[in-house]
């Protein structure tokens, strides 16, 4: 399947290959910490992003290492871009540890609340703003778990959307990768500038070593605000979210598991429980 | 005036990124490397890409342009998890590559850095012996130089020594008697050879209590003959070389020592959730609780005795006494944290699954390597004044 190019005016650089250097844009999320006990603040049923250890994405990990890959064989260059509050630049100095040249930081307190879809909204100013060549994303991230993030981006730049990718492969002229589906991959192909979310099967994130994280101090981070996109306020945050949480319950405690006494039919039984969940 | 217990944002960033490391490669693997008494090569292979084994050096070297502090972090971090993996680091680090750093001529220095400082190469120091351990003086392996060849002829036996036989071993530097003194005392040199060396057997792995990940093995030398350029260091030095080796080695094994000791907290306040014992969480019974706040007191003042060793080391001020005080504490307490922890977890602490046996296991060496206790009483007590 070859999806068209979008080369509409909306298209954001002419290229030809091996003239300028491929110029890779990851979108990073800051989230809390999977293994964390996460909670959501009573007054306004958010999550408590104090209460816990905020990391990067873990699927955005391996965004960030798959553009850092495709850096290194193409001689591009990788931008990060994160949308979220002053302790974001946390990750943003982990994404630059791991190798990546510079990044662009979207901080305003107008942005607490953002749903997906006005978070594809800054991320879609940001990135017109800062240019680009392949945007990369994590596939989902571990808060929310939506996926809707890198479909929505993609329809804001009219942009190819490869997502859930497990293997890309670029000329700097098109790209393809191989769709992660039910039932094995697709292999899509698209013409540049276009957009590709990862999983996880995809790659081996990097450690950062301590070179890196040192040459990270000097990497250049440009910081933005709503101002600077020309967005509205009231577009964004709260105030311009299309959903909210009206409320929630708590997780009830695991219960009990169910025991399987073999008595010549414990393979069966087993088969017939994981099958009623749909596991086999 | 400063004075700041927090770390900068770039060796915490270092620490954390370790400690991510160890939990996630290390912790679910080392068990069975253990078990087996297999080198991980795979786990070290990672400390390599990640550039562990280049922390101190200088990038010209391969190096991660870190200090000796960043090692102490990363090793105590690794520590928290398993100590083999520490162990093979420090050994690799400032065993194999630093005398070479800090000794070495710069051609020594180019040949065998890059490598070590990336990990695809090991380098083992043989200092001990089987007759002679603190008592580093009494060094019985000779190495003549044949003025026929310009060789070193080494001849002796080296015991205990980390690193040494491991498929990607690349070096190991011995000392050796290279003549005497006017009084009769012992000239010691320091002299690398390359593994491999017609002469230089490399014998099976020891059965060891703990460390059973690591790599630790006698050598001997049979009329082994290398270069005269791989002298280490001035001749007749060696003995001087390898005391500031030492120095330095007590601050990095007291920060590995530190991590064990906080391994054995992490471990037991997990267990000390989760087991029930009468109905309830044995953490919430106070005996429970206080054995566990003894041992975080413990590892806490550790961790302030490394850093300050450290940090004098760091600021080239005389660091002696406070090495040789951390050194001591640290390994003590990681035997008491160990043998706490196992106390906590009944009788699955006694069982090989389990961590804290692991960590039990692997921490009387602790009172004993780089040198012993003993040693160390010896060493403080003489930095204050009191001799004989």
């Amino acid at each position: 399947m070859v999806v068209p190019a979008c080369r509409d005016g909306r298209a954001h650089s002419v290229r030809e290959v091996g003239l300028f250097p491929m110029k890779i844009v990851v979108c990073v999320k800051q989230v809390p910490d999977t293994e964390s006990e996460k909670a959501l603040r009573p007054e306004d049923l958010t999550l408590d992003r104090e209460a816990v250890d905020a990391v990067m994405n873990e699927m955005d990990e391996f965004a960030v290492e798959e553009a850092l890959q495709l850096a290194e064989r193409t001689g591009g260059e990788v931008t990060v871009l994160l949308m979220g509050p002053e302790q974001g630049a946390d990750t943003i100095r982990k994404a630059l540890s791991m190798g990546a040249d510079r990044a662009l930081h979207v901080v305003d307190d107008a942005l607490r609340g953002s749903d997906a879809v006005a978070t594809s909204a800054v991320l879609a100013a940001a990135l017109r703003e800062v240019g680009f060549d392949l945007v990369l994303l994590g596939c989902e991230a571990s808060d929310a778990r939506t996926s809707l993030v890198p479909a929505m981006l993609a329809e804001r730049l009219g942009l190819p959307q490869l997502t859930f990718a497990q293997k890309v492969e670029t000329d700097g002229t098109e790209i393809t990768v191989e769709r992660l589906t039910d039932y094995g991959h697709d292999v899509v192909t698209a013409r540049l500038p276009a957009l590709v979310s990862v999983v996880e099967k995809i790659n081996e994130p990097r450690y950062p070593t301590f070179k890196g994280i040192m040459a990270a101090k000097k990497k250049p981070v440009r910081t933005l605000d709503l101002s600077d996109l020309e967005l509205d306020a009231t577009e964004v945050g709260a105030a311009g979210a299309w959903s909210a949480v009206d409320d929630f319950t708590v997780r009830p405690p695991r219960a009990a598991g169910e025991l399987v006494k073999d008595e010549g039919e414990g393979g069966r039984q087993l088969v017939a429980f994981l099958a009623g969940r749909k596991l086999v | 005036m400063t004075l700041d217990h927090r770390l900068d944002a770039e060796y915490e960033e270092l620490r954390r990124t370790v400690e991510q490391f160890a939990h996630d490669v290390v912790a679910p693997k080392i068990g069975e490397y253990y078990e087996q008494d297999e080198f991980p090569y795979e786990i070290v292979r990672e400390m390599g890409r990640m550039g562990l084994f280049g922390l101190p050096f200088p990038e010209e070297y391969g190096g991660m342009g870190g200090d000796y502090f960043a090692l102490c972090l990363a090793l105590e971090e690794l520590a928290r998890v398993d100590s083999s993996v520490a162990i093979t680091l420090e050994a690799g680090v400032s065993l194999g590559a630093m005398p070479i750093y800090r000794f070495g001529t710069d051609e020594q220095k180019r040949t065998w850095l890059p490598k070590l400082c990336s990990g695809e190469m090991l380098g083992a120091f043989g200092l001990t012996e089987p007759e002679c351990g603190s008592d580093a003086g009494g060094t019985r392996t000779t190495a003549r130089l044949d003025p026929e060849t310009d060789e070193w002829v080494i001849n002796g036996t080296k015991c205990f020594i980390t690193n040494s036989g491991t498929d990607i071993t690349g070096l190991v530097t011995v000392t050796a008697v290279t003549g005497r003194k006017p009084d009769g005392r012992p000239l010691i040199s320091s002299i690398i050879v390359p593994s491999g060396t017609p002469g230089f057997t490399v014998a099976k792995k020891y059965s060891k209590v703990g460390w059973n990940a690591s790599d630790t093995r006698e050598l001997s030398f049979d009329d082994c003959r290398v270069p005269a350029a791989n002298l280490l260091g001035e001749p007749g030095r060696g003995y001087a070389q390898f005391l500031r080796i030492l120095d330095e080695g007590r601050i990095a094994i007291s920060a590995l020592a530190t991590g064990l000791a906080q391994g054995c907290v992490d471990e037991s306040v997990t267990y000390a959730r989760t087991r029930e014992a009468f109905g309830r969480p044995i953490g919430d019974n106070q005996a429970i609780q206080f054995k566990i706040a003894d041992m975080e007191m413990r590892a806490h003042t550790a961790r302030l005795a490394w850093r300050d060793a450290a940090s004098r080391l760091l600021h080239e001020e005389p660091f002696k006494k406070e090495a040789a005080l951390a050194k001591l504490y640290s390994s003590e307490i990681a035997v008491t944290n160990a043998r706490e922890a196992t106390q906590i977890h009944g009788g699955y602490g006694f069982m090989n699954e389990y961590p804290v046996a692991r960590m039990w296991r692997d921490s009387k060496i602790l009172e004993i390597g780089e040198g012993t206790s003993e040693v160390q009483r010896m060493l403080i007590a003489r930095e204050l004044g009191l001799t004989g």
